[in-house]
Order: C-alpha cells, then sequence, then structure tokens
C-alpha cells in the first residue's frame, strides 16, 4: 500500500534527477568542449616538450659515438658548471635589486594616480604603460643605439660637456643598463595590475579612515598597501619569473658588446647557445629543466616569505 | 620571385617526408657516401634524362642577387624550378639548416657553406660526393688551396664559390697626412700604429674585433700555423701552441697592451661609423671587404686603397683566407644529379660564375674568372680607380695550402669570443687567453669523443 502511495512522486523526483543530471552533464560536456582547445594546445606545446627535453636531458649525444644513456650525468656537470653558476648568481644580483625597484616604481605610480590629484590622469597613465607595448626585441635595440659609446645622445651629451663617455655597454655597467631596460619596459605594466587592485577597495574604508583624521600618506601605508598585498605578491613573482628567464635583451645587447655578454650570461642564454652553437642538446635540456627548478624554489620561497610575514601580523 | 602558398609547402614537406621513410625504409640514401674513395661516376646519359625531368629543388643562399643566375639555370634547364631561400647569414643559417637536417624534413637540396664549416656537415654525413656528378672534372680550375678545402682524396663535398684571401684597405689620406708610408712588413706595420697614434689620440691605424675568430685565424693562416685539422673519422688535430702562433700572438699582444690599435667589435653600427669617420686609418680584411666597404662607407669614396697584408717574411710573399663560401648538396636531397649540376653550373660555367663576380661582388673562387679581364680590369671609383680586383687576384696566389679547419667551429668560433676575444676587448694578456682557447677546444673535442692530436 505504502509503496504504491510512494511510488510516484519518488518516480517523479528520479526523473527530475536525471533531467538535472542530462542537464548537467551537457553542461560539463559543452564546458570540456571550452576548455579543449586550450587543453589541446597546452599538451601539444607544453606537457610534451616538457617530458621530451626531460628524457633528452637524460641522454648524451656526442658527436662522435652516438647517443648514451647517462641518467642524472648532466645534472651532475651543471651543478659544477661555473658558467651556469655563475649565470644563476648573475640573476639573483639582478632579481634582489632591480625587481624591488622597478616594484617600488610602480607601486608610487599606482598610488599617485589612485590619489585622484593627478591633472591629465589618462594620458599620464598611458605614457607610462606604452613602453610594456613596445616589443622587447625594439626595446632592446632602441635602448642600445641610446648607450652607444659614440653616436649615443648620452654620450654625445657627455662629450659636449667634456665628460668622460659613459661605457654604458662595458663590463661594468651592463646588467644595470639591462636592469634599466627591464624595469622601463615592465614598470608600466606593473603599474597597471596594481591600480587595478587599488580601485577595488571599497570607499568606506578611506572615509573611515579621514574620520580618524588620517592624511593621504597615512592611508596610503596603513589601507592602500595593506590591502593590494595580494596583487603586488602577484607581481613579485611574475617579476621573479621574468628575471630568471631573461634572454631578448642580453642576446641583442650582445651583439653590440660581444665580448662583455659571454654565452653563459644568463641562463636562458646559456641553455640557448648549449644547445644551437655547441650542439649539445642534452646538456642545454638539464640546463633548462634546473633552470625551471631554482625558478620554482625562489618563486615559492617568496611566496612562504609573504604568507609567513601575513601570519605574523 | 615566385610565392608558394602555404598549401603546396604543407603536401610538400609532406611528400618529403613521407619519401624520407620510403627512402630510409627500402634502400640506403640516393648516394651518401662518406668515405673518401668516390663512387661510380654518373653517366652523360642518365645526366641529360635528370635534366629533362620535370624537378623541384630548394637553394638556401645568403647571396642577396643570385637570383638572376638561378634564372639563368633555369633558361638553361627548363624542367628544373628552384626556389631561392635566405634563412639567414652565419649563425641564424647553420642553426636552421642543422635542426632542418636533425628533424629529417625541410632540409634544402643545395645549400651554402662557408669553408670552414664543411668538416662538420661532412661528420654528420650531410654532404653528399659531388665527385661522380661531374665535380671531379673541374678540380683543375681552382687554385690547389681551394680546391684542398672542398676535397678529402677523390671525394668532393662541396664547390666552391667565393674566397676571401686577405688584404690591407687602407685609407691613403690619412696615411698621407701622418706620413706614414703603407707598411709591407708586420714591423713596420707595429712600428706606423705607434707613429699614427702618437700624431692622432682619438684614433687608431686599425682596428682588431674580439668577436671575429675568423680573422685571427687568417693571420695565423698567413704565418704558417695550421692550428687545426680534422682526419674525417675520429681524430682531430689542436694545437695552438706553435711558435708560428706564438708569433701573431706575441705581435699583437704588444699592439693591445700599449693601446695601438682600437679593439671595438666589428660588424656594429659602431664600427662601420668608424670606417666612415676615420677612426680606423686601415682594415686587414678580405677579397669580399672592397664592395662591402664601398657600401658600407660611401661617404669615402676614392680615398681608399688596397694592398697586400704586412708581410713577416717579404722573400716569400704569404695570405691567408678570410671567408668564402661554396655550395653543397645534402645526402637528403631526392634529386641528387639535377642539385649537383645546379652547385656545379652556377659556379663554373662562364656566364653566371662571371656575374657573380662582377654583379654580386663574389670574389671567385674559378681560375678562369680570376684570368678574365672582364672582372680583373675593373676599376673602382671608392679606390682611386685602383684595379682591386687585379690586386686581389694576385693576393690570392699567395695564400699558403692545407689550411684544416675542426669539425665543430661554431664551438671553436664562440669559445675564441669567451677567451681570445674577451682578452683583445678588455686589453689583457693574449697568451693567457691562447692558453685557455685551446683548453677548452681540447676538452670540448674530447668530451664529444674525438681523439685529441
Amino acid at each position: 500500500m505504502s509503496a504504491t502511495v510512494t511510488a510516484p512522486p519518488s518516480v517523479s523526483a528520479v526523473e527530475g534527477r536525471r533531467r538535472g543530471t542530462g542537464l548537467r552533464r551537457r553542461q560539463a560536456v559543452a564546458a570540456y568542449c571550452f576548455v579543449a582547445p586550450f587543453f589541446l594546445v597546452f599538451l601539444a606545446m607544453l606537457v610534451l616538450p616538457l617530458f621530451y627535453s626531460g628524457y633528452l636531458s637524460l641522454f648524451r649525444e656526442q658527436l662522435m659515438g652516438g647517443t648514451v644513456f647517462t641518467g642524472v650525468g648532466n645534472y651532475v656537470r651543471a651543478l659544477q658548471d661555473q658558467a651556469f653558476i655563475s649565470g644563476v648568481l648573475r640573476m639573483a644580483r639582478f632579481l634582489v635589486i632591480q625587481v624591488p625597484v622597478m616594484l617600488g616604481l610602480s607601486l608610487v605610480f599606482a598610488l599617485a594616480l589612485d590619489s585622484g590629484r593627478l591633472r591629465l590622469q589618462r594620458a599620464i597613465r598611458l605614457s607610462i604603460f606604452v613602453p610594456y607595448a613596445v616589443p622587447g626585441v625594439i626595446a632592446a635595440l632602441m635602448w642600445g643605439y641610446l648607450y652607444g659609446p659614440d653616436f649615443g645622445p648620452f654620450a654625445q651629451g657627455a662629450r659636449a660637456l667634456g665628460l668622460a663617455t659613459p661605457q654604458f655597454l662595458g663590463n661594468d655597467w651592463m646588467l644595470g643598463s639591462i636592469m634599466n631596460i627591464v624595469t622601463w619596459s615592465f614598470a608600466g605594466y606593473n603599474m597597471i595590475i596594481l591600480y587595478a587592485a587599488l580601485r577595488s577597495i571599497p570607499p568606506e574604508l578611506y572615509e573611515a579612515a579621514r574620520v580618524d583624521g588620517a592624511g593621504e600618506f597615512r592611508v596610503a601605508w596603513s589601507i592602500k598597501i595593506p590591502a593590494i598585498k595580494p596583487a603586488l605578491l602577484l607581481t613579485t613573482i611574475f617579476s621573479v619569473i621574468g628575471t630568471f628567464q631573461l634572454f631578448n635583451e642580453p642576446s641583442l645587447l650582445r651583439i653590440l658588446a660581444p665580448n662583455v655578454i659571454g654565452v653563459g650570461y644568463t641562463p636562458n642564454l646559456y641553455a640557448y647557445n648549449l644547445a644551437f652553437t655547441n650542439q649539445e642538446i642534452n646538456y642545454a635540456a638539464a640546463i633548462a629543466f634546473l633552470l625551471g627548478f631554482v625558478i620554482m624554489v625562489v618563486s615559492y620561497a617568496v611566496q612562504l616569505g609573504a604568507v609567513r610575514r601575513e601570519r605574523r601580523s | 620571385m615566385q610565392r608558394r602558398t602555404n598549401r603546396p609547402a604543407v603536401a610538400l614537406t609532406a611528400a618529403l617526408a613521407t619519401g624520407a621513410l620510403v627512402l630510409t625504409g627500402c634502400s640506403g640514401s640516393p648516394a651518401g657516401t662518406s668515405d673518401t674513395g668516390s663512387a661510380e661516376a654518373i653517366s652523360q646519359e642518365e645526366i641529360d634524362a635528370a635534366m629533362t625531368t620535370e624537378t623541384d629543388l630548394t637553394f638556401w643562399t645568403w647571396v642577396p642577387d643570385i637570383q638572376n643566375q638561378v634564372d639563368l639555370f633555369e633558361a638553361e634547364y627548363p624542367a628544373i624550378h628552384v626556389e631561392k631561400v635566405n634563412v639567414g647569414q652565419g649563425a641564424a643559417h647553420y642553426q636552421k639548416l642543422r635542426t632542418a637536417i636533425k628533424a629529417g624534413t625541410g632540409a634544402p637540396d643545395v645549400v651554402q657553406l662557408e669553408f670552414q664549416h664543411l668538416p662538420s656537415f661532412r661528420l654528420a654525413e650531410s654532404l653528399l660526393d659531388l665527385a661522380p656528378y661531374g665535380a671531379a672534372d673541374v678540380a683543375g680550375d681552382y687554385a690547389d688551396w681551394i680546391w684542398s678545402q672542398v676535397s678529402d682524396g677523390e671525394a668532393v663535398y662541396a664547390i666552391p664559390q667565393d674566397i676571401g684571401p686577405m688584404g690591407n684597405l687602407y685609407r691613403e689620406d690619412l696615411l698621407a697626412e701622418a706620413g706614414i708610408e703603407v707598411p709591407t712588413t708586420w714591423e713596420q706595420f707595429a712600428e706606423a700604429a705607434r707613429t699614427y697614434r702618437a700624431a692622432n689620440p682619438d684614433k687608431y691605424l686599425t682596428n682588431m674585433p674580439g668577436n671575429d675568430a675568423g680573422q685571427f685565424v687568417g693571420f695565423l693562416w698567413q704565418a704558417g700555423a695550421r692550428p687545426f685539422g680534422y682526419d674525417g673519422a675520429e681524430t682531430v688535430t689542436i694545437d695552438l701552441d706553435t711558435p708560428e702562433v706564438a708569433k701573431v700572438v706575441d705581435f699583437w699582444n704588444a699592439l693591445v697592451r700599449d693601446d695601438l690599435i682600437a679593439v671595438d667589435p666589428d660588424f656594429t653600427d659602431q664600427w662601420y661609423q668608424g670606417l666612415v669617420n676615420g677612426r680606423y686609418a686601415s682594415w686587414q680584411g678580405a677579397a669580399w671587404g672592397p664592395s662591402f666597404l664601398q657600401g658600407t662607407a660611401a661617404e669615402t669614396s676614392g680615398l681608399w686603397r688596397v694592398a697586400p697584408l704586412p708581410q713577416w717574411d717579404p722573400e716569400n710573399p704569404a695570405s691567408g683566407n678570410w671567408g668564402g663560401s661554396t655550395d653543397a648538396v645534402l645526402t637528403t636531397t631526392e634529386n641528387p644529379i639535377a642539385a649537383a649540376q645546379l652547385a656545379l653550373w652556377i659556379n663554373t660555367a662562364h656566364e653566371p660564375a662571371l656575374e657573380l663576380a662582377t654583379e654580386d661582388f663574389l670574389f671567385p673562387a674559378s681560375q678562369a674568372i680570376l684570368e678574365d679581364s672582364a672582372f680583373l680590369d675593373q676599376e673602382a671609383e671608392f679606390y682611386g680607380g685602383q684595379q682591386v680586383n687585379k690586386e686581389f687576384a694576385d693576393i690570392s696566389a699567395t695564400v699558403t695550402p692545407d689550411f684544416g679547419w675542426l669539425p665543430f667551429m661554431d664551438f671553436v668560433y664562440s669559445s675564441y669570443n669567451e677567451t681570445v676575444g674577451k682578452a683583445f676587448a678588455d686589453r689583457t694578456d693574449l697568451a693567457t687567453a691562447m692558453a685557455a682557447w685551446q683548453d677548452g677546444l681540447k676538452t670540448y673535442a674530447t668530451a664529444q669523443g674525438f681523439t685529441v692530436k
């Protein structure tokens, strides 16, 4: 009895559920279809090459004598390779100097724009951002000309004033010159990220702060900067990754100063030269993997440091 | 120039790929002989048959206007269609070529190669022995020092296209101003560098770049050093520790140390400016230098002259070679006969060979062109009416034979920049740097499985 009474609703419920899962499944299929193109390309262009180069890095192919399995031999060699290590250390130096300077500038620009006290706000925002729109290769060529020791404007200016020609492309200045190019290119980009984060802070907080008697600087220090910490962390990690992958700028300036920027000036440049000049593709793959590992470790350390600080405060 | 759409290109690649599979599957490559003993000669009938069969060839070259000579070839052999591709010059060219060879598809049939890179492609068994295709018959058309660069025993791996015997390009006006005679010995050259520098605080007699191993190796060649060698099998010779090498190193060491010569990298904007504005009063360049200079420093027209290099032993004038190139056929070609004929015809038939010399300004390797008055008697206004070609043709006869290379010159030159080149640029001791260069080369060669002698 009771079964016959309860049966109809349960059937319809099941049907309803089935209709529901059918819809959900259709939606799920549609969703997979939408992400499929990305994953196909992701698999073909990133995951597969990654595995392939991982595989390559375990072998050694000699010009004479063919290919032999070496296991971690290439990695052991890389860890003792002065050229690779000095490249990584050079990038570490680059990181601790250039990234704080660039992000500091980005933050100052973003806060200035956000304060709403600037005239021609849009024009200023755009002009700070424009260098990012200049392709890296063009930027390096342009700066290469500006740095030129003979006919570069700085050199000409210095000569006109009777000063010594600044050797921007010399041994001592080169790293600083590259830092300058990268800062010029990316300060605007990071500024936009920080500025967008600033715009999303609820204005009530400012009103409350003002009621409490806080000035513009106090607001920036105590409300704005803490509120955009996640964005700052994001830009920091982007910059860490970008630094270790530095390639375009040194490889183009190398044409102008071939004896200042050597084959191993940056780890990426080194991997490239190993593969295409030395024909040591397997070793280059190992270097690339180690570089990826270094980036992972440093990024993780940055993130961990940020989280720790958060917890402490 | 004909433009291909993408579709046929894709189809072509697919066809090549399957073709390659079939080839490796059933038979050996068309004629992939790697030993020095040459195979049976191809008969004239076979050549005629191949040259009248519809064939597509790809030709990688960086000579800008060689399309004109390719057109001549196509007019001569209407069945053969040649697609000329310029994939870049220098490192870019070789990187792409090696990648294509490694990938097994996309490599050209005929490719331009510099002399020093031939052994590395021979090592990879990428070069077709052209002797059976008629190349053996043209040996007599080249000076010994040139032919020995492209051949090994009976085998011929490339057809010489242009050469770069080294000479001295100098500014007559600047030397006269400083009261300096054109130096005929290196001793006089060093003296002249000192005198010139004393009179011109911001100028130099010459420039020695830290990024041009080719030029420096040319100086070693002239001095009689034979630092490199490859026996075609497993043994390489690396010997930079000889009196001939030391002579050259010590010479430049003194000039560099005392700031008597400039040390700017060459083929950069700064260097071009230096040639124009008189920062360098001379350039110890090669036979391809005059036409290059004419294009680069047009403002200084009429002021330049050409002379032989300063000599170590004026009784026995000698020169080295810097640059020049060949056309080779890759073993992967499906049309070895037509490809070999292209490489041969364009460089040895009189009309295209003469045009390459007089219109494309390649300094000819072919003796017939080197003796052709249409080439020799050209007077260059840029050089004050001097018959520059004749000057360099005479120098070419003094280039010493039997200079060898290593089968990994990419690395040799890149390693030079890191060691000796850097010492030039930083004005530090060249002898120490030479030792480092030699050590690096030996380590690399050993690691690559060669026996080092």
